[in-house]
C-alpha cells in the first residue's frame, strides 16, 4: 500500500464515491417505487404474480454487463445505461418481499381495519403496508448494497465509479488504488444498510429494538433464500 | 440500428464460427471455467453448509458472511487477484470460486438447519444413526435449497467469467471486452448475445437437474422460483 496516495488523489476519489453511490442508490429506489404498487397488483390478483415472478427470475440471471451492452444503442454511454439493468435487478429482489410482506399481514388485522371502517385505500395505506415494513426494508439492503457493487461494472464501459480504480490500477499495475476501491465499495455498501436498518427502526417503532432472536432468523433467512443472489 | 441488428450482424458471420476464437470454443471456455470453479465451491461449500447446519455451530457467521458478500465487487476482487498472483489459472479461478462460496453455503446451511425436528425425531426414534440421519434424512430433505444455492453460484459464475475475460480469460466475455476496446459494437453485441443465451440455458439445466434430484415427495412444497 502507498498511502501518500490517498490524500493527493482525495478529490477524484471523492467524484468516483459520490457517482458510484449516485449509481447505486437510484437503482434500489426506483425498483422500490416499482415494486411497491407491482406488489400490491400482484397481492390482489393473484393469478398475477406467478408469471411476474418467474419473469423477474429470469430477468435476474441475466449478467449486468451484458444487459448494459444491450441498452448501448439506446440510452448511449450514460448513467442511464447502468440504472435501467441495476432498477430492473432491484426490482427482482424487492418484489417477493414486497409481496410477502403484504401477505404476512394476519387476517384478524385485516379485518378489525375493516371492522373500524377503513376502506380498502386507507387499510392498504395504514394497515398493510406497515406491517409489510420489515420485509420490504430487507430487499431493500439486498437491492441497495448490489446496485453499488454492481454499478462498478459499468465502468468497463467507461461510465465513471469507483470501478475507475480497479481499471487504472490494473493498467498501471498499482494495488493501493484497487484495494482503495474495493474498501470504499464496501464502505459504501455498509453506510447505506446501516442507514435503512436505522430507516426501518424509525418506521416501526412497534418493533422490539433487538428482534427476538427467533424473528430476526426469520427475516434474513427470508431475504436470503427467497431471493436468488444478483449476478455480476 | 437496434441491439438485435447488430449482434446479428455480427453472429451470422461464417468467419465467427471457426478457429481458436471461434464462438464454439469460446463457449466450451467459459462452460469450463464456469463447470470447474463451481465444483470446487460445491465440494467445499456442501459439505461445510451441511455440518453447520446439523450442528448449529457458526451459523450466524455464516449468515452475516454471506450478507457481506454481496457489497464485494467482482471486477475489483479479480484485477486485485490478477496484479498480486499473476497470470496464473489461480488469478481467476479464487475469485471466481470465493464468490461462487456463500450462496452454496448458506443455502445448504439453511436447507439442513430448517429441516423440521419432528422429522429429525423420527429419524432417531427410528434408531438411525447421526451418519444416517444426515445422509438419509436431512440431505434429502435439504435439497431443493441446496440446489437453488448450486443454481445461484452458477449463474454468478457465469456472470463473473464474463468480466474476468478484462484480466485476459478466455470465454464469451473475450469478444464483448475486445469489442469495446476496438469500438466495434456488432462484436460487443453478438458476445452479449451469447452470454445472455448461455446464462438462460444455465437456468433452464438447473430447473431441470432440480426435478431429477428432489425426492418426489418434496416436489409438491416448492415455491415457485
Amino acid at each position: 500500500m502507498m498511502w501518500s496516495w490517498i490524500p493527493s488523489n482525495a478529490g477524484l476519489i471523492r467524484q468516483y464515491t459520490l457517482d458510484n453511490a449516485y449509481l447505486g442508490i437510484v437503482p434500489a429506489l426506483l425498483g422500490l417505487v416499482i415494486s411497491v404498487p407491482l406488489g400490491i397488483a400482484c397481492v390482489r390478483w393473484r393469478w398475477l404474480y406467478p408469471p411476474v415472478l418467474s419473469a423477474t427470475s429470469i430477468l435476474y440471471a441475466l449478467p449486468s454487463l451484458a444487459l448494459f451492452i444491450v441498452l448501448i444503442p439506446y440510452t448511449g454511454l450514460t448513467d442511464t445505461t447502468v440504472i435501467i439493468p441495476l432498477t430492473l435487478f432491484s426490482l427482482c429482489i424487492l418484489l417477493p418481499n414486497v409481496v410477502d410482506g403484504l401477505r404476512s399481514v394476519p387476517g384478524p388485522v385485516r379485518q378489525a381495519a375493516t371492522a373500524m371502517g377503513f376502506g380498502p385505500l386507507r387499510r392498504l395505506v395504514q394497515v398493510e403496508l406497515p406491517i409489510a415494513v420489515p420485509l420490504v426494508i430487507a430487499g431493500l439492503r439486498i437491492a441497495v448494497v448490489s446496485s453499488i457493487s454492481l454499478a462498478s461494472v459499468g465502468q468497463l464501459m467507461g461510465i465513471y465509479s469507483l470501478g475507475y480504480f480497479f481499471i487504472d490500477g490494473y493498467q498501471r499495475d498499482f494495488p493501493t488504488e484497487i484495494v482503495v476501491g474495493l474498501v470504499l465499495i464496501i464502505a459504501l455498501a455498509l453506510v447505506c444498510d446501516v442507514l435503512l436498518v436505522g430507516a426501518r427502526r424509525l418506521l416501526t417503532p412497534w418493533q422490539p429494538r433487538r428482534a427476538r432472536r427467533g424473528n430476526r432468523r426469520v427475516l434474513r433467512g427470508r431475504a436470503v433464500l427467497e431471493v436468488p443472489e444478483v449476478a455480476a | 440500428m437496434s441491439f438485435l441488428s447488430y449482434a446479428w450482424g455480427w453472429l451470422r458471420a461464417p468467419v465467427q464460427w471457426h478457429g481458436s476464437d471461434g464462438i464454439p470454443i469460446r463457449i466450451l471456455q467459459h462452460l469450463g471455467y464456469t463447470g470447474l470453479s463451481l465444483l470446487i465451491a460445491a465440494l467445499i461449500a456442501v459439505p461445510l453448509g451441511i455440518l453447520i447446519g446439523h450442528t448449529g455451530r457458526g451459523a450466524l457467521l455464516v449468515v452475516n458472511v454471506a450478507n457481506a458478500w454481496r457489497a464485494i465487487p467482482t471486477l475489483g476482487l479479480l484485477v486485485l487477484a490478477v496484479i498480486t498472483l499473476g497470470f496464473s489459472p489461480l488469478a481467476w479461478l479464487i475469485p471466481l470460486v470465493v464468490l461462487a462460496i456463500p450462496p452454496i453455503l448458506v443455502n445448504a446451511y439453511e436447507g439442513v438447519a430448517g429441516v423440521d425436528p419432528e422429522i429429525r425425531d423420527a429419524a432417531q426414534g427410528m434408531g438411525m444413526t447421526p451418519w444416517q440421519q444426515v445422509l438419509k434424512v436431512e440431505v434429502p430433505v435439504a435439497l431443493p435449497l441446496i440446489m437453488l444455492g448450486l443454481r445461484t453460484g452458477a449463474i454468478f459464475v457465469v456472470a463473473t467469467a464474463t468480466i474476468a475475460a478484462e484480466i485476459g480469460l478466455g470465454g464469451l466475455g473475450r469478444y464483448i471486452i475486445d469489442g469495446l476496446a476496438s469500438n466495434n459494437y456488432g462484436e460487443v453485441a453478438g458476445g452479449a448475445a451469447l452470454v445472455v443465451v448461455l446464462a438462460l440455458v444455465v437456468q433452464v439445466v438447473f430447473v431441470g437437474l432440480r426435478r431429477l434430484v428432489v425426492p418426489a415427495g418434496l416436489r409438491k412444497q416448492e415455491r415457485p422460483t
